[in-house]
This record gives C-alpha cells, structure tokens and sequence, in this order.
C-alpha cells in the first residue's frame, strides 16, 4: 500500500513434495510433487486466480504460500520479507497479514463456539482492537460480511452454506489481513449463492484493498474477479499472465483447452470445444518431458524427452511449452 | 407434547433462515427469523437430557445415594461407624438335666439359663436399629452411610485423577503424533496387559505387611487402579483428537496463528468433552463396581471401617447370615446396584443429549 511498487507476494520456484514411500530408516522412497516450481508475483489488491483441474497442487499451493505446508524448497517473500524458513513462532505474527478461506464451509468452523466467539477470538489473540472494544468492532465485521447482528450467539450450526462462508471470510478478515488465499471458496455452494459471495468478496477487495489468490476451477468465477490468472497441471505452472490477455490469447494448449469448456450463455455461438483425452496422469508418477504430453493434440517428439522452459513470451505473459519455441524459429 | 411442538420449530430454524437467504437478498431484514429463540448447545444438551425418563431416574438414584451417604450420618447420629452395640441381649437357653440323687432316683430337672452377652449382633431390624446390626453388633444403616461415602469418594477421586491423566496424555499423543504418540501408546499397550487382580493380591499382601493403617489401604489401592485404568481414556482422547486434528477448523486454526496451547485446549479439548462426560459418568459406576469388588475380596477396606463391599464380605465367612440374615448383606448390594444402575443411565442420558444429532 504505502510502496506500490513492491510485490506483496512473491514466489519463487517454490516446491512441495510429499513422501508417499518411507523406508525403515526414513529415507524417503518415492515422493509425490504436489507443487513443482511455481514462480509469481501478487501486488497488493490484486487478485491472482489459480486454475486446473482437481489434484493439480492449486489448494496444496494456497497452503505451502500461508505455510500451513513447510515448502520443500524455493522461496516466499511476503512484504519483503522470506518467510519461508520462519519457525511458527515467527509465523505467528505474520499470519494476522495473510488469512484463507476454505472451500468447504461446514468443516471449517468450530462446532462448539458461538459466531461472536469465532469472530473475536482472533481479534483477541493479535491484539487488533482493544479489548472493550472488540464487541463492537465484531458486530462492524459481521455488518461489512452481510451478518445481521442477533447472528453474534449463535453457533455454526444454525447456519446455511452461504452463511457459513460470510462467517469464514469475516473471520479470515477480522486480523485485518493484506492477503487472503480463497481455496475455492464457492465451489461447494449453490450458484445463486456464489454469485452473492463473489460480489461479497470483490466488495470487501475494494473496501479493504486486499489481495486475493483466488484458488478455483470454475474458470467464469476467475474470469470474473481475478486482475491475474495462473493456470496449473499436475503441479506446475503451465501459463501465467493478465486476464485479458491469457483469455485473449492463450498461449498453452491445455489452457485453450482449458477455456473451449467455459460455457457461453448466447446458444447461437457455436462453440468449438477441445476435448482432451485421457485422464491426469498420476502426480506421482508424472511424465517424463512435457507433462502435458500425454494429452497435448499438438504433441512432438521432443514433448516426451524435454521439459518446456517457463519463459516469457509476451510482456507478463509467461508459458511453459516448445510448441511456441518453434512458432518464433 | 406442547413443549416438543416448541422444539421442533425452534429446531427447524436453521432451514427457514436458508429458505429466506434463498428467496431474498442477503440485506433484507427478515422479522420472523430474529424472533425465534435459540438456545446454546448447553441449553439444548439439559433439555434433551431432562427429556428421557431413564436419566431422571438415573440423576434421582445418584443424587438420593449422595444425600444418603454424605448427610445421613450428620443427622442420624444415633450409632458411629464403629460403635459397638453393647447393650447385649439376655439369652435364655433352657435345657433338660437328668439328675441321679443319691437313692437311686432320677429327677427330671429343667432349668433355664439366663446370659448377658456383650455385643447385640445379628439383630432384627427394630427402632433401636432401622436394619439390625451385622454379626459384630454394628449398626447396618449407619455403617451403609458411611460406606457409600468411602465408596462414592474413592470412585470420584479415581475417576477425576483418570481422566485427567488420560486427557493430558491422550491429548499430547493425539496432537503430536510420531515418536511420542507411540511411546504413549506402547505404555498404555502394557498397562492394558497386565492383569489387575493377580497384581492387587500382591499389592494388598504387601500392604498388610508394611502394615498400613486400614483406613488408608483403599486410597493406595485407587492409586493402583488408576494408573492401571488411565490408558482407556488416554485411547479415546487421542482417537477423537486424531480425528479432530484433520478438521478444517483445526487448520483454521493453525492459519489464524493460535499458539498450540490454545489449539489444544481451546480448540481441540471441547469438542472432547461429550465423550469424556460420558466416559466419566460410566466409568465412575464401574469405579464403585471395583471398589466394591475389592472390598469384597479383602483387598480394600478392611474391618472395622465399613465399605458396600466390606459388608458384603461378611457372607463369605458365615453362611449362616447368608441363608438368615439379608439385612445384612442385602442393603449394601442394593446400594451397589443402584450406584452403578444411576450412574450408567445418568451416562446413557448423557451420551444422548450430548449427540447433536440424536434429535428426539
């Protein structure tokens, strides 16, 4: 905010693997890379959108950014500052800058407290606002998250979806948080009520100029509210770049893949899907080369052997495949 | 019937807000939905419990033993816990004596004998004694009260220490996970192998001759049963803490930077709570059960001091009393019964109204 020109993020080449196979002596077997080297940056009040399908690293992602999973290896600067090897304890005052937002709103709220419990708690334990007043500053949160006032006794379980989810994202913004990873945050509500949460969302953006990684799989959501979008396949980072110009021209053949299924409200446009085939192939037991070349309709021979570089092809504009190589030679 | 009409609307609230939030804009305010009341969980939790017949006679038959035991001797000051009857009966045996005199006659002669004997034992229930008095000459009802008192407090120290223990440890096992997850388990493992008696008889043998006063055999004896007995409760807070742990709330929790103490207890403990209530309230019958048992054997409480199973015991030396006298060991079996039949349907009602989705 006061230094617009810093990143309010920045990631690099971050990477997360999970063993899947331990030996006797703990020696780790074989591992399952979640997130493969993924580089971007995030300014403050914007919004990046993640995309891919289910079990491609974007939630692992969300998690590894906030810490939540240690990163393997690669670097986080939040605010300028590497946070990557911080202990929790060092965590722990960071955190009250960058929040989540989960997906499923039924499990992430404690049963046994009361919405004003939920709510205060965090604003007691950061200190935000002195005790006397937290009440009150509460009630101003619930107001800001379309939460009426007689909600503050009551207990998660009174409560449908949407109103669940007003619930989490006041909570994730009652620290007063400069970040907010939404790991799907829609995603398992009815569409009359995403929309409500959505404009809810982009409302509370503008008002408490927050950046948002917007993680999804509904490519309209993160058309509608992200400034950038990221796209991911098994893991890693296949295209990275501003809206208008990945929704203009998408560069990767899974991301044109990707938007040919968005479908268009107007039945006369005939729509030209690229359905691809197969399935995602296992995460722990990638392709060799281009990951995607399993199930690229353009795939050559070098796909299989190769693994495409990250470049940028056009400014902020970036992509992982050899097909545009060639295109320039 | 009126009042569970009145539950059942208050219960339905939830779908008549998402009806609203449906059909409406989030903004609008809907009258009808801020009229209706809620109750907290607690609320809810006495008023499903209050609901069932069976922990209504459970509380009453726990509440009735602990009024019994624990006011009774303040009030009914008419014989000690071990204060002799001395007042003794006359005991009158007549027997028939053939006497030879000195002609060679022989004169029937019969002739009652009058004796005083010291102690009034094996009494019959009379005013003096509301139950008689057992083969010493104690009083039955008195030493009842002051029974139940050992054993309603012996069972409510163990199973306080137990559970405390077993919250404590189960709850680092269950949060921490690896390495002190399975020292904690494999310490339970063992303990949950050895076999509880064999080892009480060595106890007690050793206790009889280090010479212990009889009054404190059974506090050492609890001591013994419940650092035998934690590891069940450990187990069921490390099982539902290992579920609890993966919740998305617990996460939220890691996310809002909480530190680990207060995701423990703050967190995690509460939400233990219903099953450890539960817990508590059952195991405290099978507590009374033990004590009783180990009384019974000699191993507890040891005569004169008066415990349910110590006046039980009595039964297994004179099976005189058995077959004659149940007002001797009658009483303290039914206190036993009841203790233990209380304590299980106050459980039982609680486990119900505790479980937010039993909603009868």
């Amino acid at each position: 905010m006061d230094n617009k020109n810093n990143p309010l993020l920045k990631v690099e080449h971050l990477r997360k693997c999970f063993p899947i196979k331990k030996s006797i002596t703990g020696h780790v077997l074989q591992e399952l890379v979640a997130v493969d080297d993924i580089s971007f940056t995030l300014n403050p009040g914007e919004t990046l959108g993640i995309v891919g399908e289910s079990g491609c690293g974007k939630t692992t992602l969300g998690r590894a950014i906030l810490k939540l999973h240690q990163p393997t290896s690669g670097k986080i600067i939040f605010e300028g500052e590497d946070i990557t090897n911080y202990k929790s304890a060092q965590m722990r005052e960071i955190r009250k800058k960058m929040q989540i937002i989960f997906q499923d709103p039924y499990s992430s709220l404690p049963p046994r407290s009361t919405v004003g419990d939920i709510l205060s708690e965090p604003v007691l334990v950061h200190g935000i606002v002195p005790k006397d007043k937290v009440k009150d500053y509460v009630l101003e949160l619930m107001d800001k998250c379309g939460l009426r006032d007689y909600y503050y006794e009551r207990y998660p379980h009174e409560f449908s979806g949407g109103q669940r989810q007003r619930i989490c994202i006041a909570r994730a913004l009652s620290v007063n948080p400069s970040l907010v990873v939404c790991d799907e945050p829609v995603s398992a509500l009815d569409v009359s009520i995403q929309a409500q949460i959505i404009n809810l969302l982009k409302e509370l953006q503008q008002s408490m100029n927050l950046a948002y990684l917007f993680i999804s799989h509904d490519l309209s959501v993160v058309k509608f509210i992200s400034d950038k979008i990221g796209v991911m396949y098994l893991g890693s980072m296949v295209e990275f770049g501003n809206k208008k110009d990945i929704f203009s021209n998408p560069l990767h053949p899974y991301t044109q893949a990707l938007f040919s299924a968005i479908p268009n409200p107007n039945p006369d446009v005939k729509m030209k899907r690229i359905a691809l085939a197969g399935d995602i192939p296992s995460p722990a037991n990638p392709p060799r080369g281009c990951r995607f070349h399993t199930r690229c309709p353009y795939a050559k021979e070098i796909c299989k052997y190769v693994t495409p570089e990250y470049k940028e092809y056009e400014s902020g504009h970036f992509a992982a495949c050899h097909l545009l190589d060639e295109d320039k030679k | 019937m009126d009042k569970d009409k009145k539950l059942i609307d208050e219960n339905s609230a939830p779908e008549i807000e998402s009806a609203l939030e449906n059909t409406s804009t989030a903004d609008t305010d809907t009258p009808l939905d801020k009229n209706i009341k809620l109750m907290s969980p607690t609320q809810m939790v006495v008023r499903r419990f209050f609901r069932s017949k069976l922990s209504i006679i459970g509380l009453i038959m726990v509440i009735s033993l602990f009024i019994f035991s624990f006011l009774g001797p303040l009030f009914y000051t008419k014989w000690g816990e071990i204060e002799l009857d001395e007042s003794g009966q006359i005991e009158y045996t007549s027997e028939t004596v053939q006497i030879t005199t000195e002609d060679g006659k022989t004169v029937t002669v019969k002739q009652t004998v009058e004796r005083k004997l010291k102690d009034n034992f094996l009494a019959p229930p009379s005013s003096e004694h509301i139950l008689g008095t057992d083969n010493e000459g104690y009083d039955i009802f008195v030493r009842l009260m002051y029974g139940g008192r050992i054993s309603l407090t012996v069972s409510f120290i163990a199973v306080f220490v137990i559970t405390i223990l077993g919250v404590v440890l189960g709850g680092i096992a269950g949060y921490f996970g690896g390495v002190i997850d399975n020292v904690i388990m494999r310490i339970c493992d063992v303990l949950m192998c050895l076999p509880g008696i064999p080892i009480l008889l060595i106890i007690s043998t050793l206790l009889d001759a280090a010479n212990v006063d009889a009054k404190y055999r059974i506090y050492l004896l609890m001591i013994y049963l419940t650092l035998f007995s934690w590891p069940g409760t450990a187990r069921l807070v490390r099982g539902q803490i290992l579920s609890l742990r993966e919740q998305e709330y617990m996460v939220a929790a890691e996310a809002m930077g909480y530190s680990t103490g207060r995701k423990i207890f703050k967190h995690l403990v509460p939400n233990v709570m219903p099953q450890l209530i539960v817990q508590m309230s059952l195991s405290l019958g099978s507590m009374i059960l033990y004590e009783a048992t180990l009384s019974y054997l000699n191993l507890g409480v040891k005569p004169p001091y008066a415990a349910w199973g110590t006046m039980i015991n009595i039964i297994s030396t004179n099976t005189d009393i058995l077959q004659n006298h149940f007002n001797v060991w009658g009483p303290a079996g039914i206190c036993i019964v009841i203790a233990v039949l209380g304590f299980n349907f106050v459980g039982d009602g609680l486990r119900d109204a505790l479980d937010p989705k039993m909603r009868r």
